[in-house]
Protein backbone atom coordinates (compact mmCIF):
# COMPACT_ATOMS: atom_id res chain seq x y z
CA UNK A 1 0.00 0.00 0.00
CA UNK A 2 1.33 3.19 -0.81
CA UNK A 3 1.75 6.20 1.57
CA UNK A 4 -0.89 7.86 -0.13
CA UNK A 5 -3.12 5.19 0.03
CA UNK A 6 -2.14 4.87 4.17
CA UNK A 7 -3.08 8.81 4.47
CA UNK A 8 -6.40 8.14 2.95
CA UNK A 9 -7.01 5.16 4.63
CA UNK A 10 -6.62 6.81 8.31
CA UNK A 11 -8.40 9.50 7.38
CA UNK A 12 -11.80 7.69 5.90
CA UNK A 13 -11.24 4.70 8.12
CA UNK A 14 -12.90 4.95 11.78
CA UNK A 15 -11.14 4.47 14.26
CA UNK A 16 -12.06 1.62 17.34
CA UNK A 17 -9.20 2.16 19.49
CA UNK A 18 -10.00 5.79 19.62
CA UNK A 19 -13.96 4.78 21.09
CA UNK A 20 -14.43 4.96 24.93
CA UNK A 21 -15.92 1.62 25.95
CA UNK A 22 -19.76 2.93 25.76
CA UNK A 23 -19.20 4.28 21.90
CA UNK A 24 -16.97 0.57 21.35
CA UNK A 25 -20.57 -1.05 22.34
CA UNK A 26 -22.75 1.26 20.48
CA UNK A 27 -20.63 0.80 17.22
CA UNK A 28 -20.97 -2.65 17.11
CA UNK A 29 -24.26 -3.54 17.79
CA UNK A 30 -27.08 -3.23 15.30
CA UNK A 31 -27.71 0.49 14.68
CA UNK A 32 -30.64 1.43 16.70
CA UNK A 33 -30.84 -1.62 18.69
CA UNK A 34 -28.54 -1.07 21.45
CA UNK A 35 -29.66 -0.20 25.15
CA UNK A 36 -27.66 -0.31 28.36
CA UNK A 37 -28.31 -2.03 31.03
CA UNK A 38 -27.50 -1.07 34.68
CA UNK A 39 -26.34 2.17 33.15
CA UNK A 40 -24.50 5.20 34.82
CA UNK A 41 -27.93 6.96 35.17
CA UNK A 42 -28.23 3.84 37.83
CA UNK A 43 -25.33 5.17 40.23
CA UNK A 44 -24.22 2.01 41.10
CA UNK A 45 -20.90 3.13 42.64
CA UNK A 46 -18.30 1.31 43.96
CA UNK A 47 -18.48 0.86 47.83
CA UNK A 48 -14.80 0.56 48.46
CA UNK A 49 -13.17 3.35 46.35
CA UNK A 50 -14.51 6.24 48.50
CA UNK A 51 -13.76 4.79 51.17
CA UNK A 52 -10.11 4.86 49.93
CA UNK A 53 -9.81 8.26 48.82
CA UNK A 54 -10.51 7.15 45.48
CA UNK A 55 -13.05 9.27 42.87
CA UNK A 56 -15.78 6.53 41.54
CA UNK A 57 -17.63 6.53 38.72
CA UNK A 58 -21.18 5.63 37.73
CA UNK A 59 -20.80 2.66 36.28
CA UNK A 60 -17.82 1.25 37.93
CA UNK A 61 -16.29 1.13 34.21
CA UNK A 62 -18.28 -1.77 33.03
CA UNK A 63 -20.39 -0.99 30.04
CA UNK A 64 -23.26 -3.60 29.18
CA UNK A 65 -25.30 -3.22 26.11
CA UNK A 66 -28.11 -5.62 25.22
CA UNK A 67 -29.23 -5.57 21.67
CA UNK A 68 -28.92 -6.79 17.89
CA UNK A 69 -25.87 -7.97 16.55
CA UNK A 70 -26.73 -8.84 12.65
CA UNK A 71 -30.36 -9.25 13.61
CA UNK A 72 -29.97 -12.01 16.67
CA UNK A 73 -30.34 -11.08 20.20
CA UNK A 74 -26.60 -10.25 21.97
CA UNK A 75 -24.84 -8.46 24.71
CA UNK A 76 -21.55 -6.28 24.17
CA UNK A 77 -19.79 -6.08 27.77
CA UNK A 78 -16.94 -3.26 27.46
CA UNK A 79 -14.42 -2.58 30.32
CA UNK A 80 -13.36 1.09 29.72
CA UNK A 81 -9.71 0.81 30.36
CA UNK A 82 -9.69 5.02 31.33
CA UNK A 83 -10.63 4.40 34.60
CA UNK A 84 -8.64 2.81 37.40
CA UNK A 85 -6.82 1.15 34.21
CA UNK A 86 -10.04 -1.23 33.35
CA UNK A 87 -9.43 -2.72 36.65
CA UNK A 88 -12.56 -5.05 38.27
CA UNK A 89 -13.63 -4.59 40.78
CA UNK A 90 -17.25 -5.33 42.87
CA UNK A 91 -19.84 -3.50 40.57
CA UNK A 92 -18.34 -3.63 37.39
CA UNK A 93 -17.27 -7.37 37.84
CA UNK A 94 -20.92 -8.09 39.22
CA UNK A 95 -21.97 -6.37 36.03
CA UNK A 96 -20.02 -8.48 33.79
CA UNK A 97 -20.95 -11.93 35.37
CA UNK A 98 -24.36 -11.31 35.55
CA UNK A 99 -24.84 -10.34 32.11
CA UNK A 100 -23.01 -13.31 30.78
CA UNK A 101 -24.87 -15.63 33.02
CA UNK A 102 -28.13 -13.98 31.64
CA UNK A 103 -26.92 -14.85 28.00
CA UNK A 104 -26.55 -18.35 28.77
CA UNK A 105 -29.77 -18.36 30.82
CA UNK A 106 -31.44 -17.03 27.53
CA UNK A 107 -29.86 -19.91 25.50
CA UNK A 108 -31.60 -22.10 27.79
CA UNK A 109 -34.74 -21.14 27.58
CA UNK A 110 -34.46 -20.80 23.84
CA UNK A 111 -32.97 -17.50 22.86
CA UNK A 112 -29.59 -17.58 21.43
CA UNK A 113 -28.15 -14.49 23.36
CA UNK A 114 -24.81 -13.95 21.73
CA UNK A 115 -21.90 -12.53 24.00
CA UNK A 116 -19.08 -10.29 23.30
CA UNK A 117 -16.45 -9.08 25.84
CA UNK A 118 -14.12 -5.89 25.08
CA UNK A 119 -11.41 -6.45 26.96
CA UNK A 120 -9.00 -2.86 28.46
CA UNK A 121 -8.19 -4.20 32.07
CA UNK A 122 -5.31 -4.99 33.88
CA UNK A 123 -7.29 -7.59 35.60
CA UNK A 124 -8.36 -7.43 39.63
CA UNK A 125 -8.81 -4.07 41.14
CA UNK A 126 -6.85 -4.43 44.30
CA UNK A 127 -8.62 -1.88 45.88
CA UNK A 128 -11.05 -4.50 46.36
CA UNK A 129 -8.39 -6.94 45.90
CA UNK A 130 -10.87 -10.47 46.59
CA UNK A 131 -14.15 -9.10 45.44
CA UNK A 132 -12.37 -8.03 42.02
CA UNK A 133 -10.68 -11.90 42.10
CA UNK A 134 -14.30 -13.55 43.04
CA UNK A 135 -16.04 -11.94 40.53
CA UNK A 136 -13.24 -12.48 37.74
CA UNK A 137 -13.90 -16.86 39.14
CA UNK A 138 -17.30 -16.11 38.61
CA UNK A 139 -17.01 -14.78 34.88
CA UNK A 140 -14.65 -17.68 34.16
CA UNK A 141 -17.53 -19.66 35.40
CA UNK A 142 -19.91 -17.89 33.19
CA UNK A 143 -18.20 -17.98 29.99
CA UNK A 144 -17.80 -21.70 30.77
CA UNK A 145 -21.38 -21.93 30.74
CA UNK A 146 -22.29 -19.74 27.80
CA UNK A 147 -19.51 -21.23 25.47
CA UNK A 148 -21.45 -24.97 25.77
CA UNK A 149 -24.74 -22.87 23.06
CA UNK A 150 -22.64 -19.91 21.98
CA UNK A 151 -19.39 -18.20 20.49
CA UNK A 152 -17.89 -15.86 23.54
CA UNK A 153 -15.89 -13.45 20.86
CA UNK A 154 -13.35 -11.47 22.86
CA UNK A 155 -11.55 -8.22 21.46
CA UNK A 156 -8.40 -6.51 22.25
CA UNK A 157 -8.45 -3.45 20.51
CA UNK A 158 -5.95 -1.43 23.20
CA UNK A 159 -4.30 0.82 24.67
CA UNK A 160 -4.74 -1.27 27.91
CA UNK A 161 -4.29 -4.32 26.97
CA UNK A 162 -5.70 -7.72 28.76
CA UNK A 163 -3.85 -8.82 31.92
CA UNK A 164 -4.21 -10.90 35.14
CA UNK A 165 -7.35 -12.81 35.70
CA UNK A 166 -8.86 -11.11 33.02
CA UNK A 167 -6.15 -12.92 30.54
CA UNK A 168 -7.66 -16.38 31.51
CA UNK A 169 -11.40 -14.90 30.69
CA UNK A 170 -9.60 -14.02 27.39
CA UNK A 171 -8.16 -17.48 27.06
CA UNK A 172 -11.90 -18.78 27.66
CA UNK A 173 -13.30 -17.19 24.46
CA UNK A 174 -14.51 -19.12 21.57
CA UNK A 175 -12.63 -16.35 19.73
CA UNK A 176 -10.22 -13.73 19.95
CA UNK A 177 -9.75 -10.79 17.96
CA UNK A 178 -7.17 -8.23 18.27
CA UNK A 179 -5.29 -5.36 17.06
CA UNK A 180 -1.22 -4.74 16.60
CA UNK A 181 -1.85 -2.32 19.76
CA UNK A 182 -3.37 -5.33 22.18
CA UNK A 183 -1.12 -6.75 24.55
CA UNK A 184 -2.48 -9.87 26.27
CA UNK A 185 -0.51 -11.89 28.92
CA UNK A 186 -1.02 -12.77 32.46
CA UNK A 187 1.11 -10.91 34.44
CA UNK A 188 1.54 -6.94 33.64
CA UNK A 189 5.08 -6.33 32.92
CA UNK A 190 5.61 -3.99 35.87
CA UNK A 191 4.90 -6.71 38.40
CA UNK A 192 7.02 -9.16 36.34
CA UNK A 193 9.90 -6.82 37.08
CA UNK A 194 8.94 -6.36 40.76
CA UNK A 195 8.66 -9.83 41.53
CA UNK A 196 11.23 -11.63 38.75
CA UNK A 197 14.11 -8.48 38.37
CA UNK A 198 14.67 -6.48 35.64
CA UNK A 199 17.01 -8.72 33.83
CA UNK A 200 14.36 -10.92 33.71
CA UNK A 201 11.14 -8.16 32.46
CA UNK A 202 12.67 -4.75 31.42
CA UNK A 203 8.94 -3.18 32.14
CA UNK A 204 10.13 -0.07 30.63
CA UNK A 205 11.43 -1.52 27.13
CA UNK A 206 8.42 -1.13 25.09
CA UNK A 207 9.85 -3.35 21.78
CA UNK A 208 10.70 -6.34 24.04
CA UNK A 209 7.06 -6.02 25.56
CA UNK A 210 5.45 -6.39 22.51
CA UNK A 211 7.35 -8.61 20.98
CA UNK A 212 5.82 -11.41 23.47
CA UNK A 213 2.50 -9.71 24.88
CA UNK A 214 1.51 -8.14 21.45
CA UNK A 215 -1.16 -8.39 19.23
CA UNK A 216 0.56 -9.57 16.59
CA UNK A 217 3.11 -11.87 18.48
CA UNK A 218 -0.43 -13.15 20.15
CA UNK A 219 -1.82 -13.83 16.64
CA UNK A 220 1.49 -15.79 15.13
CA UNK A 221 1.18 -17.81 18.30
CA UNK A 222 -2.17 -19.08 17.88
CA UNK A 223 -3.31 -17.42 20.91
CA UNK A 224 -5.54 -14.85 19.27
CA UNK A 225 -7.62 -16.21 16.00
CA UNK A 226 -7.35 -12.53 14.18
CA UNK A 227 -5.27 -9.29 13.85
CA UNK A 228 -6.81 -6.71 12.57
CA UNK A 229 -6.35 -2.96 11.34
CA UNK A 230 -7.42 -0.41 14.01
CA UNK A 231 -11.10 -0.05 12.11
CA UNK A 232 -14.50 -0.20 13.57
CA UNK A 233 -15.79 -2.16 10.06
CA UNK A 234 -13.09 -4.42 9.94
CA UNK A 235 -13.66 -5.43 13.63
CA UNK A 236 -17.36 -5.54 13.52
CA UNK A 237 -17.26 -7.61 9.61
CA UNK A 238 -15.01 -10.62 11.73
CA UNK A 239 -17.46 -10.80 14.47
CA UNK A 240 -20.18 -11.19 12.63
CA UNK A 241 -18.49 -13.62 10.77
CA UNK A 242 -17.41 -15.78 13.65
CA UNK A 243 -20.64 -15.46 14.92
CA UNK A 244 -22.01 -16.91 11.18
CA UNK A 245 -18.94 -19.74 12.01
CA UNK A 246 -20.73 -21.40 14.98
CA UNK A 247 -18.46 -22.61 17.75
CA UNK A 248 -14.96 -23.65 17.10
CA UNK A 249 -14.22 -27.51 16.72
CA UNK A 250 -11.26 -27.82 19.01
CA UNK A 251 -11.66 -24.42 22.19
CA UNK A 252 -7.54 -23.34 22.36
CA UNK A 253 -7.79 -24.67 25.93
CA UNK A 254 -8.73 -28.03 25.01
CA UNK A 255 -5.12 -28.84 23.83
CA UNK A 256 -3.37 -29.46 27.03
CA UNK A 257 -1.73 -32.90 26.12
CA UNK A 258 -0.11 -31.77 23.14
CA UNK A 259 1.02 -28.41 24.58
CA UNK A 260 2.74 -30.39 27.41
CA UNK A 261 4.58 -32.38 25.16
CA UNK A 262 5.64 -29.37 23.29
CA UNK A 263 6.50 -27.79 26.36
CA UNK A 264 8.65 -30.72 27.97
CA UNK A 265 10.47 -30.72 24.35
CA UNK A 266 12.04 -26.82 24.62
CA UNK A 267 15.05 -26.16 25.95
CA UNK A 268 13.53 -24.24 28.93
CA UNK A 269 16.97 -22.97 29.97
CA UNK A 270 17.75 -20.97 27.36
CA UNK A 271 15.51 -17.84 27.65
CA UNK A 272 12.27 -17.08 25.41
CA UNK A 273 11.99 -14.11 22.66
CA UNK A 274 9.76 -14.38 20.10
CA UNK A 275 10.92 -16.52 17.79
CA UNK A 276 11.12 -19.20 20.53
CA UNK A 277 7.35 -18.62 20.97
CA UNK A 278 6.88 -19.17 17.84
CA UNK A 279 8.37 -22.24 17.01
CA UNK A 280 6.40 -23.56 20.02
CA UNK A 281 3.06 -22.82 18.82
CA UNK A 282 3.67 -23.01 15.57
CA UNK A 283 5.32 -26.75 14.85
CA UNK A 284 2.75 -29.41 14.97
CA UNK A 285 0.41 -27.10 16.29
CA UNK A 286 -2.75 -27.93 14.45
CA UNK A 287 -2.95 -31.68 15.83
CA UNK B 1 12.24 -9.48 43.63
CA UNK B 2 10.41 -11.85 46.36
CA UNK B 3 11.29 -15.47 46.95
CA UNK B 4 8.79 -17.53 48.54
CA UNK B 5 9.44 -20.08 51.16
CA UNK B 6 8.43 -23.57 50.21
CA UNK B 7 5.47 -24.16 51.92
CA UNK B 8 4.91 -28.48 52.85
CA UNK B 9 1.09 -28.49 53.27
CA UNK B 10 -0.44 -28.85 50.62
CA UNK B 11 1.81 -31.93 50.00
CA UNK B 12 1.40 -33.22 53.66
CA UNK B 13 -2.58 -32.64 53.30
CA UNK B 14 -3.11 -34.63 49.98
CA UNK B 15 -0.92 -37.73 51.45
CA UNK B 16 -2.96 -37.19 54.63
CA UNK B 17 -6.06 -37.32 52.45
CA UNK B 18 -5.14 -40.12 50.03
CA UNK B 19 -3.06 -42.72 52.53
CA UNK B 20 -1.29 -44.76 50.24
CA UNK B 21 -2.97 -44.57 47.01
CA UNK B 22 -0.22 -44.19 44.17
CA UNK B 23 0.16 -40.91 42.16
CA UNK B 24 -1.16 -41.09 38.75
CA UNK B 25 1.46 -41.09 36.45
CA UNK B 26 2.33 -38.62 33.07
CA UNK B 27 2.36 -35.49 35.24
CA UNK B 28 5.14 -33.52 36.07
CA UNK B 29 6.59 -33.71 39.74
CA UNK B 30 4.51 -30.63 40.52
CA UNK B 31 1.36 -32.09 40.23
CA UNK B 32 0.24 -34.67 42.05
CA UNK B 33 -3.21 -36.35 41.53
CA UNK B 34 -4.49 -39.61 42.97
CA UNK B 35 -7.66 -41.73 42.58
CA UNK B 36 -9.42 -42.41 45.94
CA UNK B 37 -12.48 -42.04 47.49
CA UNK B 38 -14.09 -39.36 49.64
CA UNK B 39 -17.64 -41.19 52.01
CA UNK B 40 -17.11 -44.13 50.20
CA UNK B 41 -17.57 -42.69 46.79
CA UNK B 42 -14.69 -42.23 43.95
CA UNK B 43 -12.60 -39.18 44.69
CA UNK B 44 -9.78 -37.72 42.81
CA UNK B 45 -7.52 -35.90 44.34
CA UNK B 46 -5.07 -33.24 43.49
CA UNK B 47 -2.14 -30.69 44.50
CA UNK B 48 -0.03 -28.25 42.72
CA UNK B 49 3.09 -28.59 45.09
CA UNK B 50 6.91 -27.05 44.91
CA UNK B 51 9.25 -29.08 42.64
CA UNK B 52 12.72 -28.04 42.93
CA UNK B 53 13.73 -29.32 39.75
CA UNK B 54 10.87 -27.71 37.71
CA UNK B 55 12.56 -27.31 34.05
CA UNK B 56 11.17 -23.94 34.23
CA UNK B 57 13.11 -21.97 37.21
CA UNK B 58 10.16 -19.46 38.07
CA UNK B 59 7.68 -22.21 38.92
CA UNK B 60 9.93 -24.24 41.69
CA UNK B 61 8.41 -22.83 44.81
CA UNK B 62 4.98 -24.61 44.06
CA UNK B 63 3.62 -21.18 41.67
CA UNK B 64 1.26 -22.56 39.43
CA UNK B 65 2.96 -22.47 35.65
CA UNK B 66 2.61 -23.23 32.17
CA UNK B 67 3.23 -27.32 32.93
CA UNK B 68 1.23 -26.92 35.87
CA UNK B 69 -1.78 -25.19 34.20
CA UNK B 70 -1.84 -27.86 31.48
CA UNK B 71 -1.34 -30.72 33.76
CA UNK B 72 -4.11 -29.50 35.94
CA UNK B 73 -6.63 -29.43 32.77
CA UNK B 74 -5.16 -33.04 31.72
CA UNK B 75 -5.61 -34.31 34.97
CA UNK B 76 -9.44 -33.18 35.52
CA UNK B 77 -10.13 -33.48 31.68
CA UNK B 78 -8.99 -37.15 31.97
CA UNK B 79 -11.61 -37.89 34.60
CA UNK B 80 -14.73 -35.79 33.12
CA UNK B 81 -13.94 -38.18 29.99
CA UNK B 82 -13.32 -41.23 32.10
CA UNK B 83 -16.84 -40.72 34.08
CA UNK B 84 -18.85 -39.45 31.13
CA UNK B 85 -20.88 -42.75 30.53
CA UNK B 86 -20.62 -43.31 34.40
CA UNK B 87 -23.93 -43.47 36.22
CA UNK B 88 -22.40 -41.13 38.77
CA UNK B 89 -19.02 -38.66 38.67
CA UNK B 90 -16.01 -39.20 40.63
CA UNK B 91 -15.53 -36.21 43.23
CA UNK B 92 -12.49 -34.21 42.10
CA UNK B 93 -11.18 -32.36 45.56
CA UNK B 94 -8.25 -29.42 44.87
CA UNK B 95 -5.65 -29.38 47.83
CA UNK B 96 -5.04 -25.58 47.90
CA UNK B 97 -1.87 -24.21 48.62
CA UNK B 98 -0.56 -22.11 45.64
CA UNK B 99 2.14 -19.08 46.59
CA UNK B 100 1.07 -17.20 42.93
CA UNK B 101 1.52 -17.72 39.41
CA UNK B 102 5.08 -18.18 37.90
CA UNK B 103 6.11 -14.66 37.11
CA UNK B 104 8.45 -15.03 34.13
CA UNK B 105 9.71 -13.97 30.86
CA UNK B 106 9.08 -17.70 29.72
CA UNK B 107 5.57 -17.98 30.81
CA UNK B 108 4.18 -14.84 29.50
CA UNK B 109 6.15 -15.72 26.21
CA UNK B 110 4.66 -19.50 26.28
CA UNK B 111 0.93 -17.92 26.94
CA UNK B 112 0.86 -18.65 30.78
CA UNK B 113 -2.36 -17.08 30.73
CA UNK B 114 -3.65 -19.69 28.26
CA UNK B 115 -2.51 -22.67 30.33
CA UNK B 116 -4.77 -21.12 33.55
CA UNK B 117 -7.64 -20.84 30.88
CA UNK B 118 -7.19 -24.15 30.10
CA UNK B 119 -7.39 -25.30 34.00
CA UNK B 120 -9.79 -22.67 35.39
CA UNK B 121 -12.21 -24.72 31.54
CA UNK B 122 -11.37 -27.84 32.93
CA UNK B 123 -12.73 -27.01 36.16
CA UNK B 124 -15.69 -25.44 35.64
CA UNK B 125 -16.60 -28.16 32.98
CA UNK B 126 -15.91 -31.10 35.35
CA UNK B 127 -18.36 -28.79 37.71
CA UNK B 128 -20.72 -28.29 34.45
CA UNK B 129 -20.67 -32.18 33.91
CA UNK B 130 -22.01 -33.29 37.40
CA UNK B 131 -18.74 -34.13 38.90
CA UNK B 132 -18.76 -32.71 42.57
CA UNK B 133 -15.88 -30.14 42.84
CA UNK B 134 -14.61 -29.07 46.45
CA UNK B 135 -11.73 -26.51 46.58
CA UNK B 136 -10.11 -26.96 50.09
CA UNK B 137 -7.44 -24.15 51.31
CA UNK B 138 -4.84 -25.04 53.38
CA UNK B 139 -2.39 -22.98 52.79
CA UNK B 140 -1.91 -19.99 50.57
CA UNK B 141 -4.49 -19.24 47.21
CA UNK B 142 -3.32 -16.48 45.31
CA UNK B 143 -4.41 -14.43 42.65
CA UNK B 144 -4.42 -16.07 39.07
CA UNK B 145 -2.66 -19.58 40.53
CA UNK B 146 -6.46 -20.42 42.72
CA UNK B 147 -8.06 -19.42 39.95
CA UNK B 148 -6.00 -22.02 38.09
CA UNK B 149 -6.65 -24.54 41.01
CA UNK B 150 -9.87 -24.38 42.91
CA UNK B 151 -12.28 -21.14 42.49
CA UNK B 152 -14.29 -22.96 40.64
CA UNK B 153 -14.96 -25.21 42.83
CA UNK B 154 -19.06 -26.02 43.66
CA UNK B 155 -18.00 -25.54 47.49
CA UNK B 156 -14.49 -23.89 49.05
CA UNK B 157 -13.35 -24.39 52.63
CA UNK B 158 -10.75 -23.71 54.38
CA UNK B 159 -8.34 -24.42 57.54
CA UNK B 160 -8.73 -21.15 60.31
CA UNK B 161 -5.12 -20.13 60.39
CA UNK B 162 -2.91 -17.51 59.95
CA UNK B 163 -1.40 -19.68 57.56
CA UNK B 164 -3.92 -19.47 55.25
CA UNK B 165 -4.34 -17.01 52.78
CA UNK B 166 -6.38 -15.36 49.94
CA UNK B 167 -5.43 -12.49 47.81
CA UNK B 168 -5.49 -11.19 44.58
CA UNK B 169 -1.59 -9.89 44.74
CA UNK B 170 1.61 -10.87 47.47
CA UNK B 171 1.53 -7.23 50.04
CA UNK B 172 4.39 -6.06 48.31
CA UNK B 173 3.91 -5.83 45.05
CA UNK B 174 0.22 -4.67 45.84
CA UNK B 175 1.81 -1.88 48.04
CA UNK B 176 4.26 -0.73 44.77
CA UNK B 177 1.44 -1.38 41.89
CA UNK B 178 -1.40 0.97 44.23
CA UNK B 179 1.13 3.40 44.93
CA UNK B 180 1.25 2.75 48.74
CA UNK B 181 3.39 1.52 51.68
CA UNK B 182 3.07 -1.89 52.96
CA UNK B 183 1.63 -0.03 56.52
CA UNK B 184 -0.89 1.91 54.94
CA UNK B 185 -1.76 -1.26 52.79
CA UNK B 186 -2.54 -3.16 56.52
CA UNK B 187 -4.21 -0.02 57.75
CA UNK B 188 -6.71 0.06 55.08
CA UNK B 189 -6.75 -3.96 55.05
CA UNK B 190 -8.17 -3.63 58.74
CA UNK B 191 -11.32 -1.42 57.41
CA UNK B 192 -11.85 -2.68 53.76
CA UNK B 193 -12.40 -6.23 54.34
CA UNK B 194 -12.02 -7.74 51.03
CA UNK B 195 -8.51 -5.30 51.17
CA UNK B 196 -7.56 -8.03 53.79
CA UNK B 197 -5.36 -10.90 53.33
CA UNK B 198 -6.59 -13.08 56.63
CA UNK B 199 -8.79 -16.09 56.18
CA UNK B 200 -11.72 -14.58 58.78
CA UNK B 201 -12.19 -11.55 56.56
CA UNK B 202 -12.19 -13.31 53.44
CA UNK B 203 -15.34 -15.47 55.32
CA UNK B 204 -16.80 -12.49 55.68
CA UNK B 205 -16.94 -11.97 52.06
CA UNK B 206 -18.96 -15.13 52.42
CA UNK B 207 -17.26 -16.85 49.56
CA UNK B 208 -16.27 -20.05 52.11
CA UNK B 209 -18.48 -22.48 52.57
CA UNK B 210 -17.15 -23.52 55.99
CA UNK B 211 -13.61 -22.37 58.01
CA UNK B 212 -12.23 -25.47 59.55
CA UNK B 213 -10.42 -25.36 63.08
CA UNK B 214 -7.77 -28.09 63.15
CA UNK B 215 -4.73 -28.03 65.75
CA UNK B 216 -1.77 -28.61 63.34
CA UNK B 217 -2.52 -27.25 59.71
CA UNK B 218 1.44 -27.80 59.35
CA UNK B 219 1.79 -31.55 60.48
CA UNK B 220 -2.30 -32.62 60.74
CA UNK B 221 -3.15 -35.26 63.40
CA UNK B 222 -5.47 -38.02 62.66
CA UNK B 223 -7.91 -35.83 64.68
CA UNK B 224 -7.27 -32.91 62.20
CA UNK B 225 -7.54 -35.48 58.82
CA UNK B 226 -11.06 -36.88 60.47
CA UNK B 227 -12.56 -33.46 61.34
CA UNK B 228 -11.20 -31.94 57.28
CA UNK B 229 -12.96 -35.35 56.09
CA UNK B 230 -16.27 -35.26 57.49
CA UNK B 231 -16.14 -31.49 56.33
CA UNK B 232 -15.43 -32.77 53.14
CA UNK B 233 -17.92 -35.49 53.15
CA UNK B 234 -20.83 -33.03 54.05
CA UNK B 235 -19.44 -30.72 51.23
CA UNK B 236 -19.87 -33.64 48.72
CA UNK B 237 -23.44 -34.16 50.47
CA UNK B 238 -24.01 -30.63 50.21
CA UNK B 239 -24.04 -30.43 46.54
CA UNK B 240 -25.01 -33.37 45.32
CA UNK B 241 -28.22 -32.72 47.06
CA UNK B 242 -28.15 -29.10 45.27
CA UNK B 243 -29.91 -28.67 41.80
CA UNK B 244 -27.14 -26.01 40.86
CA UNK B 245 -24.04 -26.55 39.50
CA UNK B 246 -23.08 -22.85 39.44
CA UNK B 247 -21.64 -20.42 42.00
CA UNK B 248 -24.17 -18.91 43.36
CA UNK B 249 -24.36 -20.18 46.37
CA UNK B 250 -21.35 -17.59 47.17
CA UNK B 251 -23.38 -14.62 46.48
CA UNK B 252 -24.48 -14.09 49.88
CA UNK B 253 -21.73 -12.65 51.99
CA UNK B 254 -22.54 -10.19 54.36
CA UNK B 255 -20.14 -7.44 52.71
CA UNK B 256 -21.10 -8.29 49.01
CA UNK B 257 -24.65 -6.34 49.61
CA UNK B 258 -23.37 -4.22 45.90
CA UNK B 259 -23.16 -7.02 44.19
CA UNK B 260 -26.85 -8.82 44.97
CA UNK B 261 -27.96 -4.75 44.75
CA UNK B 262 -25.96 -4.78 40.78
CA UNK B 263 -27.29 -8.36 39.81
CA UNK B 264 -31.02 -8.08 40.74
CA UNK B 265 -31.35 -4.69 38.54
CA UNK B 266 -29.35 -6.33 35.50
CA UNK B 267 -31.99 -8.65 35.81
CA UNK B 268 -34.56 -6.85 36.31
CA UNK B 269 -33.38 -4.71 33.38
CA UNK B 270 -32.78 -7.53 31.23
CA UNK B 271 -36.15 -9.15 31.18
CA UNK B 272 -37.98 -5.99 30.70
CA UNK B 273 -36.14 -5.94 26.99
CA UNK B 274 -38.50 -8.49 25.96
CA UNK B 275 -41.73 -6.78 26.64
Amino acid sequence: MSHQQDIARLLQGRSFIELSARERAHCLLDAGSCRELAGPFERLYSPWLSAQGIVAQADDGVVICKGLLDGQPAVVAAIEGSFQGGSLGEVGGAKLACALELAAADNRRGIATRAVILFETGGVRLQEANLGLAAIAEIHAAIADLVRYQPVIGIIAGTVGCFGGMSISAGLCSYLIVTREARLGLNGPQVIEQEAGVAEYDSRNRPFIWSLSGGEQRHACGLADALLEDDSVLIRQQLLHYFASGLPGTPRHRRSQHTLQRLLAIDSAAQADADSARQLFQQGARP
Amino acid sequence: MSQPSISQRGRDWFHALCGQQPLLAGYPPSLLVADSELAGQPARYIAVVADPHNPFIRARHGEVGLLEGWALAAAIDAAVEADRQQPCQRAIVAIIDVPSQAYGRREEAYGIHQALAAAAAAYAGARLAGHPVIGLIVGKAMSGAFLAHGYQANRLLALDDAGVMVHAMGKQAAARITLRTVEELETLAASIAPMAYDIASYASLGLLWQLLKVQQPDQPTPADVQLVRAALTEALHDIQADPQRDLRQRLHGEHRQATRQVRELLQRQWAENEG
